[in-house]
């Protein structure tokens, strides 16, 4: 089941096109990532699946059924470009942002102070937004768009602003949000959160989707047969005997004991085989690609315009 | 429509809680009462002070001839010559010396008039009519006509033209031409200042959510014509309570300084002993009758209608195209190559309006009160004089139809706009952001 599900969609803005046939799934209860360079399309992606513009072509499925603009009352959106009234106090931006979204005042009231608990911010309710510190009105924000208890969240690139210990936390509350049953979508430029978060990536550059599917399956589909090993024994042999196998080795200058081998031809048990015939393997691990150099490779192979 | 409502309560009181606006809107009646009352207070001083003329007439010809008003008393100096009365003014009681040469008929120029202070032009006038009269007279007796006092008394009629204003079932009707004059300037002028003022509140509202980066996030919620129109018309709603508020406090504040000072000044008459005319009180009241009579004479229904109308519809015309302005720039110093555009129908409107209230059925006048965009000021500027109720709908009408077409086009430069950041855009743009496809 997906719960949205984008279907060839075009857009253009004069004669620029943004969006080409750009079809996108994000299955229900998943973290997805949305990945791609500056100007690749990701935002205005993003601005359809809320309804903000519509597409020239193609169609929108939200839970299977044809996306109407009662949906987005279902969606929670943090837009890259954030800010807040900053002349208004932090309380009454909470209860407004969410009468909008269609909450009442009581239950917008209640779950308000749930997660000001939830967050320890309880005294911030009569502070103006002015007032807050930068990383606080990041906090205050999340609230925000979590508040009338999304289906969806669309975040885009939620942890910019945040210290190592709030971006930790809102990984936290982002995970905690997806086993109650909340599907994410996460547009960011930080490859190492996206290895850590994501169950399904989109890759989009120059306006199309150019990689997409299961993180760890798309990084088992990207190995290059490097494995790193920790050995006792002759490492003059162990070379000697890889490069008669057409394997190549890098040494760790600093440990003597770890070396980086490259095989791309061999399977990892005959790779094995082949070293335990010369020295005894203390540590052998396959080194899978990271989603930065994926994201590299990706991007510079398309292209340009 | 729920959540237009909700945006317009936010706007609205968002901006009746700040402090400008508390202050503006309670110092406002203060000024208005101001501007009203101190003419007023002025105009009580006056009257009451008397000046004491002394003249020496070297014709003897003016003796007991020029007449005495509730300010001016004249006495007749015999037998004092001018320059010795000029050294001892300082020493009586005489507020200056009215001289008058022996042949002042043949030397029309050669009345002088001494005194410490600045003459009032009043006075100057009313002594140059006596004397001028007084000669007309005497010159026209050396005619020798018979029953001549009889024939100048007929010939001599202060005349007051009334106008009236013929309707085509035949009735007629009493024209104010002052009255008429002061409401539709005074009409014209509130929906003119009311759209500027209110319109740039829109424009700075809009920017400011734009600059705020908060504009994405409502819009993820609501549509940006929602947005839109709750914005305009919360600011709308602003503006009227503003102006209740001032016109009840003005009204009651220059009623108050009325009672005040009506009550002195019939003291102050009372105290003097005055016999010789009314009261001063008196007066005010008849004076005061008079204007009823004359607001009487005014259709308060289809004005007050009409004025709401215009005044709203007005607004609203402009307000969406100043919140598109707001939507395509990044700063309110970027606003200005748009807003000259908007403005420039508004002073158009005013300067025809000027000329509107001369002559309310000129062709000038009939056409700018018919285009849209000048209409909500020129009509104005017409209907205290009267407008037949064709005109009136097809200004109505037409007022409508442009509202709804404009507010579509700004509503798509607004969606637009509102996400597009760093760029100043071009007219050329703009055109491009009305055809884009947005919902």
């Amino acid at each position: 089941m997906n719960i949205l599900s984008a279907h060839q969609i075009d857009k253009q803005y004069g004669t620029v096109k943004v969006l080409d046939q750009l079809t996108v799934d994000v299955p229900l209860g998943s973290i997805y990532g949305l990945l791609g360079p500056n100007g690749a399309g990701k935002t205005t992606f993003i601005r359809i699946a809320n309804r903000i513009t519509a597409p020239d072509r193609g169609e929108l499925f939200f839970m299977g059924h044809k996306m109407r603009y009662s949906d987005t009352a279902k969606i929670g959106y943090l837009p890259e470009e954030r800010g807040l009234y900053r002349k208004m106090k932090t309380g009454e931006q909470a209860l407004y942002l969410a009468g909008l979204k269609g909450l009442s005042k009581t239950d917008a009231r209640k779950r308000t102070a749930e997660w000001f608990e939830r967050f320890e911010i309880t005294g911030w309710w009569n502070k103006k937004v002015e007032e807050l510190s930068k990383g606080m009105q990041q906090k205050l924000q999340f609230i925000i768009t979590v508040l009338h208890d999304p289906s969806l969240l669309i975040l885009d690139e939620p942890f910019s602003g945040f210290d190592p210990v709030n971006a930790e936390l809102m990984k936290k509350e982002i995970r905690r949000l997806r086993d109650k049953g909340t599907t994410v979508i996460l547009s960011t430029h930080n490859m190492s959160s996206v290895e850590e978060m994501c169950d399904h990536i989109s890759l989009i550059d120059n306006s199309r989707c150019i990689l997409h599917g299961n993180v760890s399956q798309i990084r088992q589909a990207y190995k290059s047969g490097e494995y790193e090993l920790g050995f006792e024994g002759d490492a003059k042999l162990l070379e000697e005997v890889l490069d008669a196998y057409q394997c190549s080795v890098d040494w760790d200058a600093e440990h003597p004991g770890k070396a980086r081998i490259c095989a791309p031809e061999k399977a990892a048990n005959k790779l094995l085989s082949i070293i335990i015939s010369c020295v005894s393997v203390t540590s052998f691990n396959e080194i899978l690609p990271s989603m930065h150099d994926i994201f590299i490779r990706n991007v510079k192979k398309t292209p340009r315009l | 429509m729920n959540k237009i409502l909700i945006i317009l309560h936010r706007e609205y009181l968002v901006r009746i809680r700040k402090k400008s606006f508390i202050v503006m809107t309670l110092l406002g009646p203060l000024l208005f009462a101001g501007i009203m009352l101190v003419p007023m207070l002025f105009a009580g001083m006056n009257d009451h002070e008397v000046k004491q003329i002394a003249v020496i007439d070297s014709s003897q010809f003016f003796i007991q001839k020029i007449p005495e008003t509730e300010q001016f008393k004249f006495t007749y100096a015999m037998n004092v010559k001018l320059e010795d009365f000029k050294k001892n003014l300082a020493r009586t009681e005489f507020f200056g010396i009215l001289y008058i040469p022996p042949y002042i008929a043949y030397t029309p120029s050669g009345a002088e008039f001494f005194s410490y202070r600045q003459p009032p032009v009043s006075l100057t006038m009313h002594m140059a009519n006596a004397i001028e009269k007084n000669i007309e007279t005497e010159k026209l007796k050396a005619h020798q006509i018979e029953n001549l006092d009889e024939i100048l008394k007929s010939v001599r009629t202060h005349i007051d033209i009334r106008t009236f204003k013929l309707s085509e079932e035949g009735a007629e009707k009493e024209n104010h031409n002052g009255l008429n004059m002061f409401v539709a300037c005074a009409s014209a002028f509130l929906v003119y200042f009311f759209v500027f003022m209110f319109g740039a509140q829109v424009m700075r509202g809009v920017i400011e959510e734009k600059t705020g980066r908060i504009v994405e996030i409502i819009i993820s919620s609501v549509k940006p014509f929602q947005l839109m129109m709750g914005k305009v018309i919360g600011i709308a709603l602003v503006g009227l309570t503003q102006f209740v508020v001032w016109i009840t406090l003005t009204l009651a504040l220059v009623a108050a300084g009325q009672m005040l000072f009506m009550s002195n000044l019939a003291e102050k008459a009372l105290q003097q002993g005055t016999t010789a005319g009314p009261l001063p009180a008196q007066t005010m009241i008849d004076g005061g009758g008079e204007i009823f009579s004359m607001l009487a004479s005014i259709n308060f229904p289809v004005l007050i209608g009409s004025f709401l109308f215009f005044f709203i519809g007005g607004y609203l015309l402009y307000g969406s195209l100043f919140a598109a302005i707001g939507s395509a720039v990044d700063s309110e110093t970027d606003s200005q190559q748009f807003m000259m555009p908007v403005s420039l129908p508004l002073i158009v409107a005013m300067m025809v309006m000027l000329n509107a209230m001369q002559n309310p059925d000129g062709s000038l006048a009939f056409w700018f009160s018919i285009i849209p965009f000048t209409s909500p000021i020129v009509m104005m500027a017409r209907i205290p004089f009267g407008v037949p109720y064709w005109e009136l709908i097809l200004s109505a009408g037409l007022l409508i139809g442009t509202f709804i077409g404009v507010i579509r086009l700004s509503a798509k430069i607004y969606h637009t706009g509102i996400l597009i950041y760093g760029k100043k855009p071009t007219w050329k743009e703009l055109w491009k952001w009305m055809r884009y496809k947005n919902n």
